[in-house]
């Protein structure tokens, strides 16, 4: 059993704090992705599980063994590093059965796992390079090989595929799932991609500033997000955002209309509403709604991207992005009439950032 | 990860041998040079360092030798330096022939350079094979201190300029080929281009470099005996001769210090000058 | 309309060729430079003793060995030699096995006092080192370590740290942590990493620092003079020789000098300039 549990992890460094209170638990060969921006503490988390760095409190517990006070080798985790750190005065199988080796494995032991994690990861014919010889490609695919060859219970990868160029990126993430799904790891995998997350996680921690604002699948994160932060973050383009305020009994004006929105006391909140949730008037692939009762969006610019088109317009003032179907013929200084699609509006408070229900 | 103990251990040896074997002789020094054989601060030993005939000449003599070799030595290896970087094929032969004086101990190039000023030497050979002279010139003896003077100069370009060389050649290997395309894209030429991005993003080695070349050219001591034996007094040269023939020790710290007092003023010097702020670097 | 040309790292507009013959004249003429006064050493240390005192010399010497062989019998010489030998050795140890560890302390750790520490090494630059032999050649007599390969290798050992730890710095700061802390998941502890991974990675460049310790001991002349009298290196030596012993003793004894530094400068070649340029930064 692998499961980890973060208890209440900080870390500061000097007057900074990196990480606030972190709780978190990953089941047993669940995949948890940390998605974030730089800076958010997502990396000094994973080494912090790592043991490359000590929390300054909090305990973090793997099985059932605490292990915040030991050192890495005693964790029985394996570590995939952004520059893949692969030894360069060793070929590429001394390389993956490096683990192997310090862990005393017999011999015919060693060849046996290198050889089939090196199938895995579709290197068997590069075990006689050096990694000076070998591509980034291949050279990330060792230090995967490395990691999985030691069979560890916990597996961490701190932003594997950022160095790669954009197609390759595209299929080792392909490759990744498929290795990882069967090797029966609990995994955690830093990114600030959001696709990787949502392609990959079985579950996604976003964070910022240090916090982890929410936790849950790649649907639920993207359809329902817990605060403002993720909506901004998550979806490209992301959510858009309009002040909202109260016209009583439940009714909140957007944008000069009446729409239903959550019973609250306060004055102003704000709505939020998808680019691809937003149904245009005379718009192909649009439902029709009447243009009265429907709100207004001035066009400023128009971005033909092949799949779709983006608009991005000014609501209220405010920059909106509209996604319409390729064949739309708008262009800039057109006004589009629009309305939500009702199950998809979500609310914020302001102050708080979070969501309202 | 680990004890937090560990950095001070790895640094304690170094750090032990530098108290040991730097700071406490350093602090001997300086109380040779101040108190006498009976515990009494007194200034006797500078009175008697600096009404020794020699003194003023040794001080002017090494001065002006410092004075004469650095700077000709900063440009000739800033030449040198620019010469190499514009080089392809080659530079690893060239580089590595002009850092051999690096190698030479400043004795054997005062023994080298002998070989060509003194008197059956091969300077004076030349100079008759090609007829300008028909005697052999004595150019190190005692009546010529000039031409000993120059001897000594062209020998400490010739052993020295490496070390310029070396930390100038680092240094500008650190500036990205990128700022000389900008520059010659906004319409600079050679020239411009060395003095307005070679020179300003040079300063922290060449402050590096002047630093090391000024406070070496005051130690100067085996290549002045070599050639000139005792005709060219210098303050290096003093120390030998007060510490050894004339047992007095306490002299001979006296001297050291004045070395001591000259080249700090010349690093801070140095130092403030070629000043440059941390975000100004490349 | 002059060619741009790309030469090495940055571009060179030459005005037709002769900026070309320029450069290459001026090359050539510092590597003679550079080069003709070691072979004029050369040619007096494989000429006899008359062909030395002679006058005027020949560029080209008739190859004979007799001033060598006198220097290698002269009495002394031997000796000298292999005191050279042994302090530049025992520097040589010395200044690896303290600087090393500092060094890499630098270049991974940040703790209190490193900045103290990087000053107290800095300074030691900004110092006129031999100096430090006069004092403690007071004190080498009172604890009976005057006259000392050991003692001698002490002072040389001061002189050849900082740049020892300079090298070592530069060097280990150019391996990434990653590779220590990869080797840490895969089971290793803090020696280990450094053992297995690190260690095999530096050792050129350890070599090299060793050797420059190696060559600064070998080549120092006026600590050498001050703290030796009976078991004189060869810089001593020959210092005190210089001015009774006869003229193809000091240029032979020069060429011994000079020869293996120039083996020696041409193995750390690298690592010279890798030194300054990151302590430069």
């Amino acid at each position: 059993m692998a499961e980890i549990k973060i208890k209440n992890v900080a870390k500061q460094y000097g007057n900074v704090h990196a990480l606030h209170s972190i709780d978190m638990t990953i089941d047993d060969q669940e995949f948890m992705v940390l998605l974030g921006a730089s800076g958010c503490g997502k990396t000094t988390l994973l080494r912090i599980v790592a043991g490359l760095e000590t929390a300054t409190t909090g305990e973090v517990w793997i099985g059932d063994k605490r292990v915040d006070q030991l050192p890495p080798k005693d964790r029985g985790i394996a570590m995939v590093f952004q520059n893949y750190a692969v030894f360069p005065h060793l070929t590429v199988f001394e390389n993956i059965a490096f683990g192997l080796r310090m862990a005393r494995v017999d011999q015919a032991e060693v060849d046996r796992r290198v050889e089939r994690t090196a199938t895995l990861m579709h290197i068997e014919g590069l075990l006689k390079r050096y990694s000076g010889q070998l591509s980034g490609g291949q050279r990330q695919r060792v230090a995967v090989a490395r990691a999985l060859a030691t069979e560890p219970e916990v597996l961490l990868m701190d932003e594997p595929l950022s160095n790669l160029d954009a197609l390759l990126r595209m299929e080792m993430r392909a490759e990744l799932k498929t290795v990882l799904a069967e090797s029966k790891t609990t995994t955690i995998y830093v990114t600030h991609d959001q696709v990787e997350a949502m392609s990959m996680a079985d579950r996604i921690a976003i964070m910022n500033g240090g916090k982890i604002v929410q936790a849950s699948s790649a649907v639920e994160v993207y359809r329902n997000p817990a605060a403002h932060f993720v909506g901004s973050f998550i979806g490209n383009p992301p959510m858009n955002f309009l002040n909202a305020s109260n016209s009583g009994d439940g009714l909140w004006t957007v944008g000069g209309i009446k729409v239903k929105g959550p019973d609250s006391s306060k004055q102003t909140i704000q709505f939020a509403i998808r680019p691809e949730d937003i149904v245009v008037h005379g718009q192909p692939g649009n439902g029709s709604s009447s243009s009265e009762n429907s709100l207004t969006a001035a066009v400023r610019i128009v971005e033909p991207l092949g799949s779709h088109l983006l608009a991005s317009c000014k609501v209220d003032e405010q920059l909106f992005r509209v996604i319409l179907d390729s064949d739309a013929q708008i262009k800039p200084g057109d006004t589009l009439h629009w309305l939500p699609q009702a199950d998809r509006v979500r609310w914020f408070d302001p102050e708080t950032e979070l969501a309202i229900s | 990860m680990y004890p937090r103990s560990l950095p001070y251990l790895l640094l304690l040896p170094s750090t032990l041998f530098l108290c040991v074997f730097f700071l406490y002789p350093f602090g001997l020094v300086a109380w040779q040079a101040f108190v006498t054989d009976t515990g009494q601060f007194t200034s006797e030993f500078f009175v008697e360092m600096k009404s020794h005939w020699k003194f003023g000449t040794a001080l002017t003599n090494t001065l002006m030798l410092a004075l004469a070799v650095v700077p000709f030595q900063i440009c000739l290896a800033l030449y040198m330096a620019t010469l190499v970087n514009g080089m392809k094929r080659g530079r690893d032969l060239i580089l590595y022939i002009w850092t051999i004086p690096l190698g030479i101990s400043d004795l054997a190039a005062g023994i080298i350079w002998l070989a060509v000023f003194e008197q059956t030497g091969f300077l004076n050979s030349m100079l008759q094979g090609i007829g300008v002279i028909d005697q052999p010139m004595s150019l190190l003896s005692y009546q010529n201190t000039g031409t000993i003077f120059l001897a000594i100069l062209l020998a400490e370009v010739w052993r020295a300029t490496a070390i310029v060389l070396v930390i100038l050649v680092a240094g500008m290997g650190l500036i990205p080929k990128e700022y000389y395309e900008a520059a010659e894209v906004f319409g600079a030429g050679r020239w411009k281009r060395f003095t307005r991005i070679t020179l300003p993003l040079l300063k922290p080695s060449l402050q590096t470099a002047m630093i090391l070349r000024v406070i070496l050219a005051f130690e100067v001591f085996a290549v002045v005996v070599a050639l000139g034996g005792t005709n060219l007094p210098v303050l290096m040269g003093e120390i030998y001769t007060w510490q050894f023939d004339l047992q007095d020790a306490n002299v001979a710290a006296a001297y050291a210090l004045v070395i001591l007092v000259i080249s700090i003023a010349c690093t801070l010097l140095i130092m403030w000058g070629l000043r440059t702020p941390k975000g100004a670097r490349v | 309309m002059s060619t741009a040309h790309r030469f090495g790292s940055f571009p060179v507009q030459l005005a037709g060729s002769w900026h070309r013959y320029l450069f290459t004249g001026a090359v050539i003429l510092l590597c003679l430079w550079v080069l003709v006064p070691i072979y004029l050493l050369l040619v007096n240390t494989l000429s006899s003793a008359e062909a030395v005192a002679a006058y005027p010399k020949k560029p080209f010497p008739e190859i004979d060995t007799e001033s060598l062989q006198f220097f290698m019998n002269y009495a002394g010489v031997g000796q000298a030699l292999w005191n050279s030998i042994k302090v530049a050795t025992v520097t040589m140890i010395l200044s690896i096995a303290a600087g090393a560890p500092a060094g890499y302390a630098l270049s991974r750790f940040d703790f209190r006092g490193k900045d103290t520490f990087r000053i107290l090494v800095l300074m030691t630059r900004a110092f006129p080192l031999p100096l430090l032999a006069l004092p403690l050649a007071v004190l080498y007599i009172r604890i009976g370590l005057d006259d000392s390969v050991l003692g001698l290798a002490f002072v040389h050992t001061t002189l050849a740290l900082p740049f020892a730890v300079l090298i070592t710095f530069s060097l280990f700061s150019g391996i990434p942590i990653e590779l220590e802390e990869a080797a840490w998941t895969l089971g290793c502890n803090r020696f280990q990493a450094f053992y297995k991974v690190i260690f095999p990675l530096v050792l050129p460049g350890i070599a090299a620092s060793a050797i420059f310790a190696f060559v600064i001991s070998w080549n120092e002349v006026f600590a050498a003079a001050v703290l030796t009298i009976e078991n004189r290196t060869l810089p001593a030596f020959l210092l005190q020789g210089l001015s009774d012993s006869p003229m193809h003793l000091k240029f032979a004894g020069g060429a011994v000098l000079v020869l293996p530094a120039l083996l020696f400068i041409f193995l750390v070649r690298k690592y010279l300039f890798s030194m300054w340029g990151i302590a430069n930064r």
